[in-house]
Order: C-alpha cells, then sequence, then structure tokens
C-alpha cells in the first residue's frame, strides 16, 4: 500500500450493524440508503396519487363540486411537484444509490455520510413542503409557481414558502447525491470496468448526475429570489419597479426543462438493461445508446424556452428553441431504434418486467411524438397550456418514466429483497396499467383539442367535455387499482414471494454476481471484468463476449 | 437458470393457441374475446388471491386485443366531435387559424405513421420472436449502417417539419395593413377591450367585423393570462408590463368561444372569452350603439336600481357612461345588459341570474374580486333589472 | 469463491489493463469539490446574469453609481492577493510541511477576513444612505449578487479555520492533505466569482 501515495483508499464507516428501527437511521450502507429512498418515494407516489385522485374526482362532471377552487389549485399543485420532486427524481436517485456500486464492482459510494445526507435531507424537504397543509396554505401556483400570481398581494398566504424552502431543502440533497454518484462512478469501478464497458444504466446516472449538478442551480436562484421577494421585501419580480416575469420564467425552465429529462435518463438505462436480459440477446448498438444519452443531455440544456413560446419572446428565439427541441427527436429515436433491434431476433420472456419494458416503449413514444407536435411554434400556440400538454407531460411520466420503474421494480426487486414478485399479479398489473393509462390520458389530447385548458377546477358543459372527462376519470380509477395491485404485490412479497437466488433472469451484470440481498461488503469476490457482460463470459466460456 | 424456469413455463405451453385463427368478422372476435375475458377474470381472481402463477398466455392476449379494441372504437368516437366542435382549433375560421390546423394535421399524420411503424415492429417482434422450445436468441451487438440511417431518416423529416414551422409561424404573425386595432387587458378574472380609434370600452365579449384584418395588443394588469380563442389564432400570454400582438382575420360571422389560458388564480376557470364576428354593417352599427352613453332606465324597477346602484359602492369599481360611476377595478357596465354572459362565462346573462349574481357573486364565483353587497332580494332585483336595462 | 472479503483498496487507484484510467488517480474529496463548483459557478451565473439583465431597469431609487468603488478596489485586492497565499499553502502541502500550512492558512484567513470586514463597511455606509435591500430592483440585485458572494466568502473562513486546527500529516483522510487541498480549490472559485462579478457590479460604473 505504501506505493499508493496518491491513490485513494476510502475511509468507510465500521458497520456495526444495529437493528431494529434504528438501523435505518443510522445507516451508511449504501443499499439500505438506497431502500429507504425507494420507500420513501413510493409513500409519496401514493401522497400524489391521491391527489391525482381527487382531481380526477372534481373533473368527473361539468360543475361537480368534490373540492373547491383553492383546494383544487393546492391539489394540482402539489400532485405536480410531488410527483417531479418527491417521487420520481429521488426514486430514480434511490435505485442508482442501491444498484451503482454493485453494478461497477464497489464496496459503497464514495462519501457514505454525505449519502445518508442527502436521503434525510429528501425527507425533511418533503415534511417541510406538505407541512404547509397544516400551515393554513398549501402550495397553489401550479408546479412552477409562475410569478407575479405566487406573490402578495395576488397569493398572501405561506403556500409558496414552503414550496420554495422544501424544495430548495431538496436539492442540496440531490446536488450533494449527484456529486457523489459521479464521483463514485469516476473512481470506483471495478478493474477491467472502463468506461466504455459501464452497464448502460450507469451511463445514464453518470449523465444525469451532470444534467441536475448544472440545472438544478437556476431553481435554486429563482427560488431564493421568490422567497426574498416574498419575505424581505425585494423586487426582483415585481413588475411596477421594473423586475421581469420573463426572467422567472426563464431561470425556472432553465431547470425545469432537464428536470423532465432527468425524469427519464436513468430510466431509458433501466430498460436498456431489462430488454436485453429478456430478450436474451446483447443490447444493439451500445455505443449509441450511450453517445445518444450526451447528445440529449447537452441538447436538453437550450430546448427550455419551448415552454415559453406563447409567452412573447419573439419570432427568432421560437425559432431557435423549436430547432432545438426537434432535433432531440433524433438521439431518442436512436435509443428507441437500438431497443426495438434488441428485441429483433430474440427468444422474448414474457416476465412481467419485461412486458412493462416493452410497454414503456410503446406507450414512451406516444408521448414523445407528440413532442415534436409541441416544437412546433404555431401549434404550440394553440395547445400550450391546455390538455394536450396534460396529455403529452402523462404519457412520457407515466407511459414513460413510471412503466420504466415498474420494470425495473420487477427485476431487480429479488436483488434487494432475495425474493420474486408474484409474476401473476404482476400480469394483472401490467394489463390493469395499459387499459388505465391510455383511457386516463389519451383523451386529454381531446380536451385540449376542444379548448379545454389546464388547471381548471370545473368546465362548461360544451360538446364532449362532459363524456371525455368521465371516461378520463374511470380510468384513473383503473389505474389507481393498478397501483394498489403494484403496492400489494411489493409488500406481499417480502414474505410470500418465491425465493430468488442470487441470479433469478440469468442476467449478465455484475450486481447478479452476488448474493440476494448482498452482504454488507456487496462482494465476496468480484469476477473478471473482460468485457461489457461480465458473467456472460462467465457462463460462456466457450463465447465470450468481444472485448 | 433453474428458478426462472419454474417461472416461464406456464406461459409457454400455451404458446401455440395463440396464432391466428380462421379470421372471423371482427364483432365476432370482439364478442368472444369478451367472453373469454369474462371467464379468465374468474380464474384470474382465484390464481390471484393464492398467490399463484399467472394461468395463461391465451388470456392474456385477449384482454390485450379487447383493450385494443375498445382504445380504437374510443379513439374514432372522441376524435369526431372534435374536428367540428367549437373551440376547437380544427374547425378555423381565419386564414391564420386554418394554417396551424394544416401544420397541425401534416404533423399528426407525420407522428401517427411513425408511431404505427414502430408499435408494429415492437409488437410484432414481441409476439413473433418471443421464446419457444428450440428457439435461441441471435447474439448480434449492432450494426453502424443501420444507426446511420435512422439518425439520418428522422433528421430528414424534422427538417421538413421545420421549414413548415418556420414558414407558418412568420406567415401569421405578419402584421397585417390597416387593422382594426384593439387593446385587450386581462384582469383577475375577466378581459377588458378596448377600441382606441373607435372610443369604445367593453368586457368578455370581443365584437369585430368580418373579413377585416384585425390586431390585438394582449396585456395584463395583475398576473399573467393568456388569450386564446382556437378557432381564430393561437394564444398569446398577457404580461404585466408587457405587450404581446395578435393578429387574424375572421373568415365567417358567428360566435367563437375561447378563455383565459394561463392559471391566473383561484377563478382562472371563468375567465372565458366570447368573439362576435358579424358583418362589417353590422359591427359598425354595434360600435356605433357602444358609443352611446348609457341609456336612462324606463321600467320603475330599473329607476329603483339606479339609485340603490349610487347608493352603493359599485360606482368606485365599475364605470357607467353618462353617470358619476366611473370605476376601473372592474368591467365597464355600460352596455352590460347588452352582453350574453355574466361573470366571464359563468352565468349566462339572463335577469334571474344577473339577481342571483349581485345577491352574492361569491356564491356564484367563488373567490371573484367583487364583494356581496350584502342587498335585500327586492334590491336585488331592482338593481338587476337596472342592469339589464342598460343594453 | 472461499476468497476473503476483498477489501477497498483492489478496485481504487489501479489502472486496468486498457490504460484508460488516469481519472481514477484524482482523489474523490478533491473531484468531489471540483465537481460541486462546477454546480456552484451556474448558481453564481444565474444571479450575475439577474443582475445584468435588470441593470438599468429600476424604475426608481439609486443604482450602481451609489456604490464606492475606489475602496472596494483595495478590499478587493485583499480577496485577490489571498489566493496568492493558498498558493502557498498547497505549495508546503507538497512538502508534507504541517506548520507552513498552518502559517499560510492562517494568513489566508486574515485576508479573507478583512474583505469581508470591508464589505461589511460599505453594507453600512449604504444601510446609513437608506439603500437596503428592498429599496428598490437594483438594491435587491446588488444585496442579492455580493451577499451570496459574501456568503460564500465565509463559508471558506470557516473551512479554513477548520482545517488549520484539525490538520494532521494523514495523505487521504479528509482531514489531512485532500482536505486542505479541496478547501483550497473552493476558495480559489470563490475568488474566481469576485473576478466576475467586481467588473460587472463596480468596474462597470466607471464606464457609463
Ligand atoms: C419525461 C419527460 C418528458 C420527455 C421525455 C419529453 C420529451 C419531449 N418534449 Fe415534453 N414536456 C414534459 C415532459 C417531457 N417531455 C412535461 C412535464 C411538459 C409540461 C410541463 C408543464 O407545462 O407542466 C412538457 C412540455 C413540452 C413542451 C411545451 C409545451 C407547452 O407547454 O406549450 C414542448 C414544446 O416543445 C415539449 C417538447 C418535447 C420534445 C420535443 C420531446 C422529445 O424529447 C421527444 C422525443 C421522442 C420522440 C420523438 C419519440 C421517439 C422517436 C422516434 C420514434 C424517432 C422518430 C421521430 C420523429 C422523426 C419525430 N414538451
Ligand atoms: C411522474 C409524474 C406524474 C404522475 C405519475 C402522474 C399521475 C397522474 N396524474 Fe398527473 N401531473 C403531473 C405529473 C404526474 N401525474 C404533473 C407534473 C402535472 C402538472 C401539474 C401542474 O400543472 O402544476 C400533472 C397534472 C395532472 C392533471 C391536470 C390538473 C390540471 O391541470 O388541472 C391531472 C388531471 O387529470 C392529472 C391526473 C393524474 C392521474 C389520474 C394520475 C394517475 O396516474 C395516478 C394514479 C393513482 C395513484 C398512484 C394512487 C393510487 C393509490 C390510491 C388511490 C390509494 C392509496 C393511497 C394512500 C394509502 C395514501 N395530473
Ligand atoms: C371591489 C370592486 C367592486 C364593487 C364594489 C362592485 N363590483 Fe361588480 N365587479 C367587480 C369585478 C372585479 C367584476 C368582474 C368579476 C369577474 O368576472 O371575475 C365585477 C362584475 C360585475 C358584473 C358582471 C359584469 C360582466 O360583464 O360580467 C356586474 C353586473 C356587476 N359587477 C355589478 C355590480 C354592482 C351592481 C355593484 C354594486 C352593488 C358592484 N358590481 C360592486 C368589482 C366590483
Ligand atoms: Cu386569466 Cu387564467
Ligand atoms: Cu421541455
Amino acid at each position: 500500500m505504501a506505493e499508493q501515495t496518491r491513490g485513494y483508499v476510502p475511509t468507510y464507516p465500521t458497520i456495526t450493524a444495529p437493528t431494529g428501527l434504528w438501523r435505518w437511521v443510522a445507516t451508511v450502507d449504501h443499499k439500505d440508503i438506497g431502500v429507504l429512498y425507494i420507500v420513501t418515494t413510493l409513500v409519496f407516489f401514493l401522497i400524489g396519487g391521491l391527489e391525482a385522485m381527487f382531481i380526477r374526482l372534481q373533473l368527473i362532471a361539468p360543475n361537480a363540486k368534490v373540492l373547491d377552487p383553492e383546494t383544487y389549485d393546492e391539489f394540482f399543485t402539489m400532485h405536480g411537484t410531488t410527483m417531479v420532486f418527491l417521487t420520481v427524481m429521488p426514486l430514480l436517485i434511490g435505485f442508482a444509490n442501491y444498484l451503482v456500486p454493485l453494478m461497477i464492482g464497489a464496496r459503497d459510494m464514495a462519501f457514505p455520510r454525505l449519502n445518508a445526507m442527502s436521503y434525510w435531507l429528501l425527507l425533511f424537504g418533503g415534511l417541510l413542503l406538505y407541512f404547509s397543509f397544516l400551515a393554513g396554505q398549501a402550495p397553489n401556483g401550479m408546479w412552477f409557481m409562475y410569478v407575479p400570481q405566487t406573490l402578495p398581494p395576488y397569493t398572501t398566504g405561506p403556500g409558496p414558502n414552503y414550496w420554495a424552502a422544501g424544495l430548495l431543502v431538496t436539492s442540496v440533497g440531490t446536488i450533494a447525491a449527484s456529486i457523489n454518484l459521479t464521483v463514485t462512478i469516476l473512481l470506483l469501478r471495478a478493474p477491467g470496468m472502463a468506461i466504455t464497458r459501464l452497464p448502460l444504466f450507469v451511463w445514464t446516472v453518470l449523465v444525469n448526475s451532470f444534467l441536475i449538478l448544472w440545472a438544478l442551480p437556476p431553481l435554486a436562484a429563482a427560488m431564493v429570489m421568490m422567497l426574498l421577494d416574498r419575505l424581505v421585501g425585494t423586487h426582483f419580480f415585481d413588475v411596477s419597479a421594473g423586475g421581469n416575469v420573463l426572467l422567472y420564467e426563464h431561470l425556472f425552465w432553465f431547470l425545469g426543462h432537464p428536470e423532465v429529462y432527468i425524469l427519464i435518463l436513468p430510466v431509458f438505462g433501466m430498460v436498456s438493461e431489462t430488454i436485453p436480459v429478456f430478450a436474451r440477446k446483447p443490447i444493439f448498438g451500445y455505443t449509441f445508446i450511450a453517445a445518444s444519452t450526451v447528445a440529449i443531455a447537452f441538447l436538453a440544456m437550450s430546448v427550455w424556452a419551448h415552454h415559453m413560446f406563447t409567452s412573447g419572446m419573439g419570432l427568432t428565439e421560437d425559432t431557435f428553441f423549436s430547432a432545438a427541441s426537434m432535433l432531440i427527436a433524433i438521439p431518442t429515436g436512436v435509443k428507441v431504434f437500438n431497443w426495438v433491434a434488441t428485441m429483433w431476433r430474440g427468444a422474448i420472456r414474457w416476465t412481467s418486467s419485461m412486458l412493462f419494458s416493452i410497454g414503456f416503449i410503446g406507450e414512451f413514444i406516444i408521448g414523445g411524438l407528440t413532442g415534436p407536435m409541441l416544437a412546433t411554434v404555431p401549434v404550440d400556440w394553440q395547445v400550450h397550456d391546455s390538455y394536450f400538454i396534460v396529455a403529452h407531460l402523462h404519457y412520457v411520466f407515466f407511459g414513460g418514466s413510471v412503466m420504466g420503474i415498474f420494470a425495473a421494480a420487477y427485476y431487480w426487486y429479488p436483488k434487494i429483497t432475495g425474493r420474486l414478485m408474484s409474476e401473476n399479479l404482476g400480469k394483472w398489473h401490467f394489463w390493469l396499467t395499459i387499459v388505465g393509462l391510455n383511457l386516463t390520458f389519451f383523451p386529454m389530447h381531446l380536451n385540449g383539442l376542444l379548448g379545454m385548458p389546464r388547471h381548471v377546477y370545473t368546465y362548461p358543459n360544451l360538446p364532449g367535455l362532459a363524456e371525455l372527462n368521465f371516461w378520463e376519470t374511470i380510468g384513473a380509477f383503473i389505474l389507481a387499482t393498478a397501483v394498489v395491485v403494484f403496492v400489494w404485490n411489493v409488500v406481499a412479497s417480502v414474505r410470500f414471494g418465491r425465493i430468488a437466488g442470487n441470479d433469478p433472469w440469468d442476467a449478465w451484470t455484475l450486481e447478479w454476481a452476488t448474493a440476494s440481498p448482498p452482504p454488507p461488503y456487496n462482494f465476496a469476490s468480484i469476477p473478471p471484468v473482460r468485457s461489457r457482460r461480465p458473467l456472460w463470459d462467465l457462463k460462456h466460456p466457450e463465447n465470450p463476449d468481444p472485448r | 437458470m433453474g428458478s426462472y424456469d419454474r417461472l416461464a413455463t406456464p406461459l409457454r405451453k400455451t404458446q401455440t393457441t395463440s396464432g391466428p385463427a380462421a379470421a372471423p368478422p371482427q364483432l365476432c372476435r370482439f364478442a368472444r374475446s369478451a367472453l373469454r375475458v369474462a371467464f379468465c377474470a374468474l380464474r384470474f381472481a382465484r390464481c390471484a388471491l393464492r398467490f399463484r402463477p399467472f394461468p395463461s398466455a391465451r388470456h392474456l392476449n385477449s384482454i390485450g386485443r379487447l383493450s385494443g379494441s375498445i382504445l380504437a372504437v374510443g379513439l374514432a368516437l372522441g376524435l369526431l366531435p372534435a374536428l367540428a366542435a367549437p373551440r376547437s382549433p380544427f374547425s378555423p375560421a381565419s386564414p391564420q387559424a386554418a394554417s396551424i390546423a394544416d401544420l397541425f394535421w401534416f404533423t399528426l399524420i407525420a407522428a401517427g405513421l411513425i408511431f404505427l411503424g414502430v408499435e408494429g415492429t415492437i409488437l410484432y417482434s414481441a409476439f413473433a420472436h418471443r421464446e419457444r422450445p428450440g428457439r435461441e436468441a441471435s447474439q448480434f451487438h449492432g450494426n453502424t449502417r443501420v444507426e446511420i440511417i435512422w439518425t439520418a431518416l428522422p433528421a430528414l423529416l424534422l427538417l421538413v417539419v421545420f421549414y413548415l414551422t418556420v414558414r407558418t409561424m412568420h406567415d401569421i404573425s405578419a402584421p397585417p395593413g390597416d387593422p382594426v386595432e384593439i387593446n385587450v387587458v386581462g384582469h383577475q378574472w375577466w378581459w377588458e377591450f378596448s377600441y382606441p380609434k373607435e372610443d369604445v370600452t367593453t368586457a368578455n365579449e370581443l365584437h369585430v367585423p368580418v373579413g377585416e384584418p384585425i390586431l390585438l395588443h394582449v396585456t395584463s394588469a395583475d398576473v399573467i393570462h393568456s388569450f386564446w380563442v382556437p378557432q381564430l389564432a393561437g394564444k398569446q400570454d398577457a404580461n404585466p408590463g408587457h405587450v404581446n400582438d395578435i393578429t387574424f382575420t375572421v373568415s365567417a360571422p358567428g360566435t367563437y368561444l375561447g378563455q383565459c389560458a394561463e392559471f391566473c388564480g383561484i377563478e382562472h376557470t371563468w375567465m372565458a372569452i366570447r368573439v362576435v364576428a358579424e358583418p362589417p354593417a353590422q359591427y359598425a352599427a354595434w360600435v356605433k350603439a357602444q358609443q352611446q352613453p348609457a341609456s336612462r332606465p324606463t321600467s320603475n324597477l330599473a329607476i329603483l336600481g339606479e339609485t340603490i346602484f349610487q347608493s352603493q359602492t359599485c360606482g368606485s369599481c365599475h364605470a357607467i357612461a353618462g353617470t358619476s360611476a366611473n370605476g376601473v377595478a372592474g368591467p365597464s357596465l355600460t352596455h352590460v345588459g347588452s352582453r350574453a354572459t355574466i361573470g366571464a362565462g359563468v352565468l349566462d346573462n339572463t335577469p334571474a341570474n344577473m339577481e342571483r349574481w349581485l345577491l352574492n357573486p361569491q356564491d356564484v364565483k367563488p373567490g371573484v374580486l367583487m364583494p356581496n353587497s350584502k342587498l335585500t332580494p327586492n334590491d336585488a332585483k331592482a338593481l338587476a333589472a337596472y342592469m339589464e336595462s342598460l343594453r | 469463491m472461499t476468497e476473503q472479503p476483498t477489501s477497498g483498496v483492489v478496485n481504487h487507484g489501479g489502472s486496468d489493463q486498457l490504460g484508460r484510467e488516469a481519472i481514477r488517480q484524482i482523489n474523490p474529496n478533491v473531484l468531489g469539490i471540483i465537481i460541486f463548483i462546477s454546480s456552484e459557478a451556474i448558481f453564481f451565473l444565474s444571479l450575475i446574469v439577474t443582475y445584468v439583465v435588470y441593470r438599468g431597469a429600476s424604475t426608481s431609487g439609486p443604482g450602481a453609481h451609489v456604490l464606492n468603488v475606489p475602496v472596494t478596489a483595495v478590499f478587493t485586492l485583499f480577496l485577490w492577493s489571498s489566493s496568492l497565499t493558498m498558493a502557498r499553502v498547497t505549495a508546503h502541502l507538497g512538502r508534507n510541511d504541517v506548520a507552513g500550512v498552518r502559517r499560510w492558512l492562517l494568513i489566508t484567513i486574515l485576508l479573507g477576513a478583512i474583505f469581508l470586514v470591508g464589505q461589511g463597511y460599505e453594507y453600512y455606509h449604504l444601510y446609513a444612505d437608506n439603500v437596503t435591500i428592498s429599496r428598490n430592483l437594483w438594491a435587491s440585485t446588488f444585496f442579492t449578487v455580493t451577499g451570496f458572494h459574501g456568503l460564500h466568502v465565509l463559508v471558506g473562513l470557516i473551512s479554513m479555520s477548520i482545517m488549520a486546527g484539525v490538520i494532521s500529516p494523514g495523505e487521504n483522510h479528509p482531514w489531512g492533505a485532500t482536505g486542505v487541498e479541496a478547501v483550497s480549490l473552493y476558495w480559489h472559485f470563490v475568488d474566481a466569482v469576485w473576478v466576475v462579478i467586481f467588473p460587472v457590479v463596480y468596474l462597470w460604473t466607471l464606464i457609463s
């Protein structure tokens, strides 16, 4: 060791393995923290989903009176904020926490204590945000909290303060987690795990972490300015003092747009792991998938103002952002085509995980294809801020991110718990999801085309609207049933699931080379890494992968 | 491998039965799958309770097919009203909205074709390349030539879309020569329309001449709103401290509905817009009528209403030309009786509704910035009569 | 499969057969702080862009001309010279000279503290002239940009003090050499931010 003058010897905290509840409080183990993240975000998912159910109930018929207008505004704001910042983003960080060290053959993250801090900041930020309900007013100005609507005198209650403060707290945690993940991936890889051999999930986590690091600060700045305006009486967004409301929009969407890719890139990585395993084939076009991830991340930083086509930026700006947005379709298409090519002439196993992966591609592209339509500026002038956008965003968020996460859940659950989830319930879950998802969100395109704006607590009884909204609410209940089935499967399989063994899927990445669940030190010994599929090489010594 | 196989066997066993049947008529197939679904739902439930493996792939497929058919039918039924409905960008009533609709159709069809292509390939592959005994997965890793193809083809298509985008965008934003200019100001939660040349101010109901270019200067008095009448033009935000222009030419007389499209607070829902497009002669007559000061009430009830109006604080928020009322916090009431709705679309303008509004606007439109004046029912009736007389 | 759990050492530091692993020679603490700085830089960029966008937009009240440029320039020199003394810190670090490291750290702290005092002095005078953060748009942006920078200087001073107190000769320990290296990078960053803020906020008033 003496010759290792600058080489890093991590100083891991000693593992004294406390038990019971205290184990979860004191833990600095990346797997425990990953589980904490996943469980916490699952609870937030249910809360956000519950809010969505109330939204749908209120919209079931024209002039329904389930929620009063003020509560409706709070619910859609908290629904969007919860799903984006407290569910999918931290859920993906949780999966990354659990899986990245295992997949690259490391013992833990680079900074275990920082890792624990990230999680607790998420939890406290989330609780702070939800405390607003008790403090008299939840945030009620959309998940993007446009000024001046969220400033006095238009909003005098404390809601926006909780929004900004809560999200600032979680943001610090998110930034810390991203630093941790980047350093871990760059420095702690097992011998032989070259950058060009990283599992694609790890690739997307790496790129995603940089996206978080470089996109979150402007949002933090905007939130600081909003807080100062509300608490100290500054004039950042005070039009009469010379303030400019478009500045807030720019600052928000400079994060807001990358944020939506932050919620999908790791999911692209997840299905890039599941599809090859269940098609029994190597991933098609590894290099192109990895490169397109980088391309998407770069483009994602330069398209934010496509959320502002109607704000009156000017035609030149519109043109630029339109072109940049359309370009994203190209690398995303590359990914889609590569997944399809991976399935092609495979021997596809219809496991729940694979069904969700296939469903992911199928549903994601519906939302994806409306993307370039929205980037078509004049079309956006029509459909902006209408239910067409709500349809787009749920197809990419639910049909994309959440479906992909379900695929990942069925795939990695046996690694995390040691038991398989019920395939039977899994299929129930899948088909209910497919039916519910499309019944809920497809008609929303039409709502938008019938002139129904977003963020309305009710709508006039014009032709078609009542029928569409009714069926959407029915769809939402089917979707909720699907979620209940899933949650039951997650909970019950901990006890009743079939014992999984180390490698239930006959997979090829390093995490399957250790026990399920892995021991605290992760690996007894790390298999040699000589290609992108180290375990394939072990199992098929006669036909190893090209290096 | 073991544990996986145990799990996959039941799926595989019934594989062969899912091949194409003798293609019965669509309806018959639909009914058959429906029956099959009902039947197997029972079996599913049984197995689900016992936490057993999924019974059979055949039933899976029928569920899939059934939901597919439902979706297709639903889609077709759903699309129909969208094409001709009032308030739809797909029934344009101006050349500007028409060129957006054309562009929209183009992108929709292009996206639809890509969708069918990709989705078809996925489904084909999922079924045709499914694991079955004796089937080995091919072990190929990639192919640079196809990567180039599927990078280049979308790029070409997008180039076309981008060209059309830029062209349409400039076409429909070109400022017209000698337009009818109207200032549009968004308020929480109503629209103020003023015609500077004609010296007319009105609210929520925009009158325009057919066939003449219209130029709207859109801004806001408080928070961000967005002016959207789908059949006439795309939307533009009404930003405080900033003016955005919208231009269009209405091609047919009629009433076109729209709504504020940017969340602007608790009553964003009821911030509707009615555009009444009339032939030029009728429009000129309307302008002329609007230029008149308010007509004097004639019925006794309305005269009583007028005195109540003056004894209340109404005039500090509302203007009635020809009287001392000159407030600007609320819509001008000079010709309120001639408008079709009350409270930016929340009620039709009938005497009974007007009474309801005046008795307690908070009840009709919770959160509205007009206070409850706590009128007695009789006063409200009189006041409503006065309002309705202001034509 | 009878081997003992591999210790952390095996995974790290070595280059693999491909020889592409130069980056792994970087210490995690140092890499972590570099990545953190890249994120912070964008935060300051947002604030500075806001300042520039809003320059001259105020509808009333004071503007940048109320600033006392010469005085701030003097204090600026203190801040920038602290980057030079920080370079001495890292030089002594390379020689494993703990006493030298500590000495230069204290000098750096002193210079940074003088800058902060200067900022306090400036704020005090502005406050006396009734130029407060809520006075007008310009004042809001001015105090936010310089205030956040001052806050970062303060954090730098605190972490330098901690390092000066606890530094031990160990190589890889966070309290050891790499910790000091991380703090020094952070300090250079704080100085660099002022290299942007000083011209934009202060010098700009001289030419307009
Ligand atoms: C996971 C999240 C996610 C993803 C991946 C995307 C993907 C895309 N989005 Fe989306 N978007 C959102 C989440 C997301 N979006 C959200 C949440 C909003 C609303 C925010 C709010 O207001 O609340 C929004 C809103 C939004 C707008 C603003 C609309 C408005 O408010 O007026 C625009 C405008 O350009 C846009 C464009 C795009 C584009 C071009 C893509 C592209 O990346 C899509 C690329 C994918 C495909 C195109 C499909 C696969 C490709 C092929 C099969 C190849 C061939 C295809 C072609 C040649 C076209 N999105
Ligand atoms: C990942 C992101 C995500 C996800 C998964 C969802 C999921 C859902 N969303 Fe959401 N949605 C957003 C992100 C998301 N949404 C965003 C960003 C907005 C914009 C907000 C804004 O404009 O500010 C939005 C807005 C939005 C609207 C528009 C509101 C408006 O503009 O007025 C609607 C309306 O129908 C809606 C509906 C739904 C429904 C029915 C679901 C369903 O999928 C939900 C499924 C149901 C569940 C998950 C719950 C299941 C469980 C139970 C019912 C019982 C158990 C509960 C407990 C024990 C606590 N969403
Ligand atoms: C504090 C200000 C205020 C006072 C006082 C006030 N109003 Fe209003 N009024 C408003 C506002 C604001 C609106 C627009 C409400 C909306 O649609 O959101 C309005 C709307 C109306 C409308 C509907 C106009 C339309 O075109 O939709 C009528 C009629 C009306 N007021 C009558 C009255 C009468 C009569 C009184 C006195 C008894 C009165 N108002 C007192 C602010 C006020
Ligand atoms: Cu005005 Cu919404
Ligand atoms: Cu976007």
